[in-house]
């Protein structure tokens, strides 16, 4: 079956900085793929190359079947997208935006036109505001209303690009629960720019971890995960020496580690060896005060790749600001 | 789901007219929104109106022999030519909030992005000009219409081709302001198109001195300005003096509203979003 987007040594140059390097991709119908890496990873160039707004340097991409370069015209009424920045007029309600985007987009007809309002303005909890001008909008309200904005026109495709950033974190939560619903209810194919890693593990099917121009590692969260290493489990207990010897005649634990009165054990499929761990100190008649599991995340698999971290550069709150007056001065 | 599939060519026409007019419905609806900055463009020409309006000054040649007479169509001007080139840049602000974006990646041509634009430049400063035509008649404007004497005859036709004249003005400016506005990448230089290009524009076309009270050479510099015709043009429609033939006004300003717009359309459909 044909891929909902696919790339093949797509890339981009900027003069001498090659934001995005021979990516190749495959996007599956219906998933909701993740493409997760610090900021100046080439998300957002590889975003604007499959939205049409860039053209590849070289190299060759496929949205829906049609060539992103050959034939923009029709990539444009197949996708919808979420820029990072704002993309709103504050003069407009919320209606009058979705009004103008539908008829752009050819939706011609007005009682269907004003349905579809109607059902992506309850889709993002946005019914009650509608007739409100967006100056009066919160942050997450706007942001709310691009998603809404960007499935309107039955995308077959949908892009996110950072479509929390500068979100707290109540907003965020709420914006991913939309996104999931938004992917089972409409079927949509969804392509999420990010350099949050839970947000990539929460939502994403699978995830292309991106540094530097380049995809440096591909799967499911899970998947990768594995990939980085075991779980741990961290004990508090006394007679910690008992138990440690006790514990390395087991075969299903990799490694113990004893540091006053703890225990480190690394473990696969950690949730499901907490019980045998108890039961063993139980049965020697141990007693453990705390037990403790560490999953890897996205960060560690990230950090095992590249040598750094995702957010190592993410500052204070302040930072979206900063961004955002960067990107306006590179222009 | 409905289905997105491959459309005709009729079909795409009204997709493309529809989009002219929702991307005309949305000028027009901030324009009226932004209600405070309308009565603070309007001030400017209310009080130039007002104060020299009310000065003795006398050119010779002028019919009735009042100053406000000759003023007020240049006023008029004026602010066609500032409102019209407002809406031009206004690109700029679209650009600086990220609208521009929004508007770049639908599925429309262009051109229907131009067309919307400049019908709503046009839109909004017609009614700027017509605005301050009416406040200029209770501050003592004697409308005449095309000949130097009212009559019913006059005032119709006048009025109905000054409105000719306020759409060219328009339609020229609102082409130029694009055309500026898509060569810029930021709003920081609107500042310097407004003091070198947009007020040297206006105090050359003889809005508030007839040009040939000029010195020669400079009167040369105005004859290179467009509204130089647009306000010789409302003046032979307004109170019946003009110093060229109104056809000659006419067509002179006819070229030059599609010189810019062709310019403007161009330079605009080259426009990388980024």
């Amino acid at each position: 079956m044909m891929k909902a987007v696919t790339t093949s040594e797509l890339t981009r140059k900027f003069g001498l900085l090659t934001a995005v390097n021979k990516v190749d991709l495959e996007i599956e119908r219906g998933e909701i793929f993740g493409l997760l890496g610090p900021n100046g990873a080439g998300k957002t160039t590889l975003t604007k190359l499959l939205a049409t707004l860039l053209t590849p340097t070289s190299g060759r991409a496929w949205v829906w079947g049609h060539e992103v370069q050959s034939n923009p015209h029709e990539v444009r009424r197949l996708i919808g997208i979420v820029f990072q920045d704002p993309s709103i007029d504050e003069k407009l309600t919320g209606r009058e935006h979705l009004e103008l985007h539908a008829r752009l987009y050819g939706m011609r007809n007005g009682s269907q036109r004003r349905e579809r309002i109607r059902l992506v303005l309850e889709l993002v909890g946005l019914a009650e505001r509608a007739n409100s001008l967006l100056e009066t909008y919160s942050g997450g309200m706007q942001r709310r209303l691009e998603i809404a904005r960007g499935l309107l026109h039955y995308p077959r495709v949908l892009f996110l690009d950072e479509p929390t950033l500068g979100l707290d974190a109540q907003t965020r939560r709420l914006i991913w629960d939309y996104i999931k619903e938004l992917n089972r209810r409409e079927g949509v194919t969804v392509m999420l720019m990010t350099h949050y890693m839970e947000e990539a593990d929460y939502l994403c099917d699978r995830v292309a971890i991106m540094d530097q121009g380049h995809i440096v590692a591909l799967g499911t969260p899970e998947s990768l995960k594995r990939g980085v290493g075991a779980d741990v489990i961290s004990l508090q207990v006394s007679g910690s020496r008992d138990l440690a010897e006790l514990l390395r005649r087991e075969r299903w634990i990799k490694r113990v580690e004893e540091r006053d009165g703890n225990l480190a054990l690394w473990v696969e499929d950690g949730e499901s060896k907490l019980p045998q761990v108890a039961v063993l100190a139980w049965e020697r008649g141990i007693n453990i005060r705390s037990m403790n599991l560490e999953k890897p995340s996205l960060e560690d698999v990230f950090l095992k790749l590249t040598g750094r971290r995702i957010r190592e550069e993410e500052g204070d709150s302040g930072e979206y600001i900063k961004r955002i007056i960067r990107s306006r001065k590179r222009r | 789901m409905n289905k997105p599939s491959v459309l005709t060519t009729r079909q795409n026409t009204f997709r493309e007219l529809d989009a002219v007019y929702v991307l005309w419905l949305r000028e027009v609806r901030r324009f009226f929104r932004l209600r405070s900055r309308v009565i603070g463009s309007l001030g400017m020409p209310f009080f130039l109106l007002l104060f020299l309006g009310l000065a003795p000054v006398s050119f010779p040649g002028m019919p009735t022999g009042r100053y406000i007479d000759l003023l007020a169509p240049g006023i008029i001007g004026m602010v066609l030519l500032f409102s019209s080139m407002g809406a031009g840049t206004s690109v700029l602000w679209d650009r600086e909030f990220g609208f521009l974006k929004e508007i770049m990646v639908a599925p429309i041509s262009r051109t229907s992005i131009v067309l919307g634009k400049i019908g709503g430049g046009i839109t909004t400063s017609l009614f700027q000009g017509l605005l301050i035509l009416a406040l200029a008649l209770p501050l003592g404007f004697k409308l005449t219409g095309i000949s130097a004497t009212p009559s019913l005859p006059s005032l119709t036709l006048g009025f109905l081709l000054a409105l000719i004249y306020m759409l060219l003005i328009g339609i020229t400016f609102v082409g130029l302001g694009l055309a500026f506005a898509s060569k810029m990448s930021d709003i920081h230089g609107f500042q310097l198109i407004w003091n070198f290009l947009v007020f040297p524009v206006f105090l050359l076309s003889g809005a508030l001195i007839p040009v040939d009270m000029f010195p020669r050479w400079l009167q040369g510099v105005a004859y290179a300005d467009p509204l130089t015709y647009g306000v010789d043009g409302l003046r032979g429609c307004l109170v019946g003096f003009s110093q060229f033939a109104l056809w000659f006004d006419f067509f002179i300003l006819l070229g030059c509203s599609i010189l810019t717009v062709g310019l403007g359309t161009y330079l605009f459909s080259r426009v990388e979003v980024d």
